[in-house]
């Protein structure tokens, strides 16, 4: 081979993935690609598409698999050292739970979401970016099955995720996200997924959270967290360039992008009310506040994006402001929610104690001792008198975000915000002008919506009563629900630490 | 306003020379450490340079190696042989 100039990396990802579309003959290119056009968005010229991560197949491969070996050495270590007894507290594995039945299945559909994007885009670098998020997608799955499954032998609520999934109350808040995304076209979903949720919102999800598991103990779960992230960069990155691509392909996309990036922001924010109070209330140690999340992670990495994409004409989303102000709300609202309704969801609850309460007043100095300190005592002292507060009434759900009616007016965490709109003849209830607005846009679309609570009224989830619906979640009422404490998950972490103590003694 | 570029890598014994690297070869670059990571950040542009990777690593380092520790980052991304950068500069 001397004397032959070896190729950069750019020029051998040229030789590696370009040219090997070809345009179809037997059948029309707009039959073969029948869903890339309905959207309205205008493409003159899929070969502009840039990679910017040059990854080749069989780089792909083998980097994958190396971080599968690294992922897969901690996960034995883990369970050969019983890392389970070795976690912060108990209360953590309540967070895994959530993260199970709430998070692990949307990967899932972020496989089959990038599945069927990656076989709809006309534009062949598009396509093989999409792939390869379908097969990363797929992974984070399989890996964070595997990694809890470890959990799964000590703790309760983790055995159902897939059935809960889809039955829970409150887990059709992400089931129904991405049931959205997955039900648009290619364009939006490329939208919703790739650029609004995974670029603008993830990162709240996979770093300062998972640096919390590994805080709190967990080596097992930092560690496929921070594997999926490194999918995630080359995600990230896949959202941005086609944000980009479909502002720089026709002046007529802007209005089209904008709308969804409006609507996305708003779903993504909502959504992710259930990491805030994961990081504000659930984990023991804590690594920041949710507010701090926010702050670093979307007020200034999201404003240097949206600085950045202002050149194309892009605006910030729609809700960005009132999103914010929320960030100094919503983990308590959630969490408060969550209190209440203890008997009904398959994790564990609990009461803040005196230290994590100034840990609140002191992360959320505007609004946690004005508003949400004073419940919490009043349910403390409620619960010392013997008279612990449940809320036993079927709650209102926002049509589009599907959350229950709980969230406050813009300004005035004194208030309630509904809003409603009518249409063919009903009334839609909404939590927000965001919810609302979303709605309005398509409302064919979400009157379609499966809403729990209305489901156990019309009959379709196991009987009228508490204790039949909980039968048809197959939630088992007094183990995997209620307060930590007298939990059988308390009781067995009581038992390994007297176990502790008398090993040292 | 600022446009902080940024990326996020593990803190393990692969990703330090990397760490290292970023530190020596982008003046003003603002460190948040996290429990198992830490985030880098510098005003418009941050690069990771493979040559300076090698002299602490002591052997040569394939510059995509970084999948292997990377977990986020922020900036428009451009990767060479050489180098890999992030940036808001156009
Ligand atoms: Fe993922
Ligand atoms: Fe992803
Ligand atoms: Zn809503």
């Amino acid at each position: 081979m001397s004397g032959t100039k070896k190729l950069g990396l750019r020029q051998r990802y040229e030789h590696m993935t370009r040219g090997l579309d070809w345009e179809t003959t037997y059948q029309p290119m707009d039959k073969v690609f029948p869903y890339d056009q309905f959207e309205g968005i205008k493409i003159k010229d899929w070969s502009a598409w840039e990679d910017p991560f040059r990854l080749t197949m069989d780089a792909y491969w083998k980097f994958q698999a190396e971080k599968e070996r690294k992922l897969y050495a901690v996960l034995d270590s883990f369970a050969q050292n019983n890392g389970q007894t070795g976690i912060s507290d108990a209360r953590y594995a309540n967070v895994l739970k959530l993260f199970l039945t709430g998070v692990s299945p949307l990967e899932y559909a972020a496989h089959r979401g990038f599945a069927f994007t990656g076989r709809h885009l006309r534009g062949s670098g598009t396509r093989v970016a999409c792939q390869m998020q379908s097969i990363d997608e797929l992974r984070h799955v399989q890996t964070q099955i595997h990694t809890i499954s470890h959990f799964n032998k000590y703790f309760d609520g983790l055995s159902e995720f897939p059935h809960m999934h889809d039955r829970v109350w409150y887990l059709s808040v992400p089931k129904s996200f991405f049931d959205d995304a997955r039900t648009a076209g290619p364009f939006e979903f490329m939208i919703a997924v790739g650029f609004s949720f995974e670029y603008v919102l993830t990162n709240l999800l996979f770093v300062p959270f998972m640096s919390g598991a590994a805080y709190n103990g967990d080596m097992s779960t930092v560690t496929f967290g921070f594997s999926a992230q490194s999918d995630e960069s080359r995600h990230m990155t896949l959202g941005i360039e086609v944000i980009k691509f479909l502002l720089e392909q026709h002046p007529d996309n802007l209005p089209i992008v904008q709308k969804w990036v409006d609507k996305w922001f708003w779903r993504g924010h909502r959504l992710l009310g259930i990491v805030a109070m994961m990081m504000d209330y659930m984990l023991p140690k804590k690594v920041m506040s949710w507010k701090e999340a926010w702050d670093i992670y979307f007020t200034e990495a999201g404003g240097a994006l949206f600085q950045d994409l202002a050149r194309y004409g892009l605006k910030m989303p729609k809700g960005a402001e009132i999103a914010t102000a929320e960030a100094e709300h919503i983990s308590h609202q959630n969490w408060c929610t969550f209190y209440q309704y203890t008997h009904a969801a398959p994790f564990h609850t609990w009461m803040p104690d005196n230290e994590h309460l100034d840990w609140l007043s002191e992360k959320y100095p505007n609004t946690f001792d004005k508003y949400y300190r004073p419940r919490w005592e009043q349910w403390a002292k409620m619960d010392k008198e013997g008279k612990r507060f449940y809320n036993g009434a079927l709650v209102q759900l926002c049509q589009t975000c599907q959350i229950p009616m709980v969230y406050t007016e813009p300004g005035d965490p004194n208030t309630i915000c509904f809003r409603e709109t009518q249409h063919g003849g009903q009334r839609y209830h909404f939590c927000s002008d965001g919810c609302k607005d979303i709605f309005d846009n398509e409302p064919e679309k979400y009157i379609q919506a499966w809403m729990p609570v209305q489901q156990i009224f019309q009959g379709n989830c196991g009987g009228p009563t508490v204790p039949d619906v909980l039968n048809w979640y197959n939630l088992k009422f007094g183990v995997d629900n209620m307060d930590y404490a007298g939990s059988p998950d308390e009781a067995l972490w009581n038992e390994w630490h007297a176990d502790k103590v008398k090993a040292a003694s | 306003m600022s446009q902080l570029a940024s990326i996020t890598l593990m803190q393990n014994d692969d990703a330090r020379p990397v760490i290292d690297s970023i530190i020596a070869d982008n003046p003003g670059v603002k460190i948040l450490t996290m429990p198992g990571a830490i985030k880098l950040d510098c005003e418009g542009k941050i690069t990771v340079n493979r040559a300076s990777v090698e002299e602490r690593l002591g052997r040569p380092w394939n510059l995509q190696e970084l999948h292997l520790v990377l977990i986020s980052m922020a900036g428009n991304l451009d990767e060479d042989d050489d180098y890999f950068t992030l940036s808001w500069r156009h």
